[in-house]
């Protein structure tokens, strides 16, 4: 499988810089310093082609930061982003341009996402119109087909985003991605508003899409059940750091991550009947002021003293496998 | 109902609520003839989708209906004694004292500007003129204990936007716990929280219902949780509940379409990889129900006899459902 997407030590920091207030009460002395927020903290994975790779994590984990860096909706602050090969930066204009209508994204919010002011038509129309894949004469055939293979009838098309229901807009928002024809998609937690039935439905339409148009996903969210039933490889992220990657039987039948355990314990499923809940102890820290070492290493049981001062390294453990943990080291 | 004093009655018997809002597009059922018993130390999981009228079923409890809803019919018998008629005064004592709720958001159950301190003592003081402040601290103190935050001491000084949206939650249910509340409702307490901390706050809950006695309605969406704690459940779709029964038998052997529907959308429940079970259509709307059972349009074994509303019967021993066409016999697999 040759890499489609290919991500190497990628970092975003969110400074909040002081305002002058806040400089003048610096040089007089005050306690007061900017911070910085490490989002994501020097990430590494690839992306095969027609591969679901799931990327899990809790709030504040730098998933959606992740995720919206690959969209080119964000610049990082260091490292690198390959797509095809070729690096974000190093592309020519025209290869930029291509590579932008390529990587789709879907977002959580489908109240959010769409414009109320715009019928469909135009939300779903106005970007292949403008990239000269339909004529403006065609468009309303174009966003017609589309609205088909979403599963919305054609009729739809002439409606403002206000008349549709919170698993049509959704289906919208997947309409407005395959629009132009991509072949990478980014789904931020794309389901995780829906109802239980709806987000059935919206999850049989991704694995649909995925064997019909050939696509690739990187698919972000929170539900380790959902993503376990779409994905073939899992990324779990806390605070900023890759912690484990492997594909998804080997990652839910024997996690390697002392977090990644603690979670699996944690997800509610519908066979684990009157469990005694252990819950992993403690809060996840605020990523202003992350624990030094292992991010992890104040709420893991099998913490060391190396665990508080060094870093672990994402490391291959096993073919295809990477993990982060010193316990790997023997 | 026989009362007799506080003998094997149930901690909170709801018979045949209705609840109805009166808006401009017509008379919504939000509860339309729904009953159900909790007892002493007992969970019930109440679940349904967006708009199911579970929500109103707890606020119906609480008296806490705004208009233009309004509780029409039925009986609200918590310890033998329908509060379904009660005025706003006798509520008041009732409410945070012997019943308590923990809502989805916990900013709904603190007050921003008032000290954690401040609002845990109040709660004390409102319902027992007797309690000295210092001992309704310690009381304050040990509730926070209970749900493990750390160092009560100190966080019993801080304001709500101290804490984080787990440790708020956390606070909630401790100043719900404060009185000792014979009945606890718990609307989605758990579903804008992490996986980490949603584990801890069901551990909470698990651990106060067997140690305390307190009843508990556990409101969700999501039946997985529900799967975790509950002893029994009671399935809602459209205002009514179609079927409710002990958690493993309806679990394991669902024989309402629609909870075999949702059972079957759950991912974490299918072969990975394959297509889930999905249910057609979508939620109705409640001012436009159709007549008859609600369900019809989306089930797949929906025929004449469904153009009637469906009763609740019990095709299984100890199991209540609302259709003409139960499923009874397991799929062969």
């Amino acid at each position: 499988m040759t890499a489609m997407l290919e991500v190497k030590d990628l970092t975003k920091n969110f400074v909040k810089h002081l305002d002058l207030a806040g400089k003048i009460a610096q040089k007089l002395g005050s306690s007061i310093r900017e911070e910085t927020v490490h989002a994501v903290d020097r990430v590494n994975f690839t992306v095969g082609k027609g591969e679901v790779v799931g990327l899990v994590g809790e709030s504040g984990c730098g998933k959606s930061t992740l995720g919206r860096m690959i969209a080119d909706i964000l610049p990082p602050t260091s490292g690198s982003i390959s797509f095809k090969g070729t690096e974000f930066t190093a592309m020519t204009e025209d290869e930029g341009a291509a590579a932008a209508l390529a990587i789709q994204m879907i977002f959580q919010d489908p109240f959010a996402s769409l414009n109320p002011r715009m019928r469909v038509e135009e939300i779903v129309g106005e970007a292949p119109v403008l990239h000269g894949m339909a004529r403006m004469s065609e468009k309303s055939t174009y966003v017609g087909d589309v609205m088909e293979r979403v599963g919305l009838g054609r009729e739809y098309s002439r409606r403002y985003p206000h008349q549709f229901s919170g698993g049509q807009r959704q289906r919208i928002g997947i309409a407005r991605a395959l629009a132009v024809k991509p072949e990478f998609l980014v789904c931020d937690e794309a389901i995780a508003a829906l109802d239980v039935s709806i987000q059935a439905q919206v999850i049989n339409l991704f694995m649909d899409l995925r064997e019909d148009l050939d696509l690739t996903y990187l698919f972000i969210s929170h539900d380790l059940s959902v993503v376990e039933h779409i994905s073939d490889r899992v990324v779990i992220m806390y605070l900023g750091r890759i912690v484990e990657v492997a594909g998804t039987d080997e990652l839910f039948d024997k996690p390697n991550h002392p977090y990644t355990t603690a979670l699996l314990n944690e997800v509610p499923r519908l066979d684990h009947r009157g469990i005694d809940y252990e819950p992993v102890s403690g809060e996840i820290p605020s990523p202003l002021d992350p624990p030094p070492g292992c991010h992890f290493h104040p709420r893991c049981p099998h913490a060391t003293d190396r665990c508080k001062a060094e870093v672990p390294v994402l490391r291959e453990i096993a073919p295809g496998r990477l993990s982060a943990c010193h316990l790997n080291d023997g | 109902m026989n009362v007799t004093g506080n003998g094997d009655q149930p901690t909170l018997s709801v018979q045949n609520l209705e609840t109805h809002f009166f808006t401009k597009e017509g008379v919504a059922k939000a509860v339309d003839n729904v009953s159900f018993d909790v007892d002493k130390g007992e969970i019930m999981g109440l679940v349904g989708e967006s708009g199911s009228g579970k929500s109103v079923t707890g606020f119906s409890i609480i008296g806490l209906v705004d208009p233009p809803g309004e509780v029409v019919g039925g009986k609200v018998l918590f310890k033998g004694e329908d509060i379904a008629g009660w005025d706003d005064e006798a509520m008041q004592r009732l409410r945070g004292n012997r019943i308590a709720m923990i809502f989805q958001d916990p900013m709904m159950t603190l007050n921003p500007v008032l000290r954690v301190d401040t609002q845990m003592i109040e709660t004390i003081l409102a319902h027992d003129k007797s309690v000295s402040k210092d001992d309704a601290r310690q009381r304050s103190r040990d509730a926070l204990g209970q749900v493990g935050i750390p160092s009560p001491d100190e966080r019993l000084k801080a304001y709500p936007h101290q804490f984080s949206g787990g440790m708020r939650q956390r606070c909630a249910i401790a100043i719900a716990l404060l009185n000792k509340p014979d009945l606890i409702i718990a609307d989605e307490p758990t579903t804008a929280l992490d996986v980490t901390i949603q584990g801890q706050i069901l551990y909470e809950a698990q651990k106060l219902c067997r140690e305390t006695g307190t009843a508990l309605i556990w409101i969700t969406h999501d039946l997985a949780v529900v799967a975790g704690l509950a002893d029994k459940i009671s399935v809602m779709y459209a205002g009514r509940i179609v079927e409710q029964g002990d958690l493993d038998d309806v679990l394991d052997h669902a024989v309402h379409p629609y909870t075999r529907g949702l059972l079957g959308s759950v991912p974490g429940h299918n072969t990975r990889g394959q297509r889930l079970y999905q249910i057609p259509g979508m939620t109705p709307s409640l001012v436009k129900l159709p007549a008859g059972c609600a369900f019809k349009e989306r089930c797949p074994n929906a025929d004449e006899a469904c153009g009637a509303e469906p009763q609740i019967t019990q095709p299984v021993v100890d199991r209540n459902v609302r259709c003409f066409h139960p499923q009874m016999q397991e799929a062969a697999e």
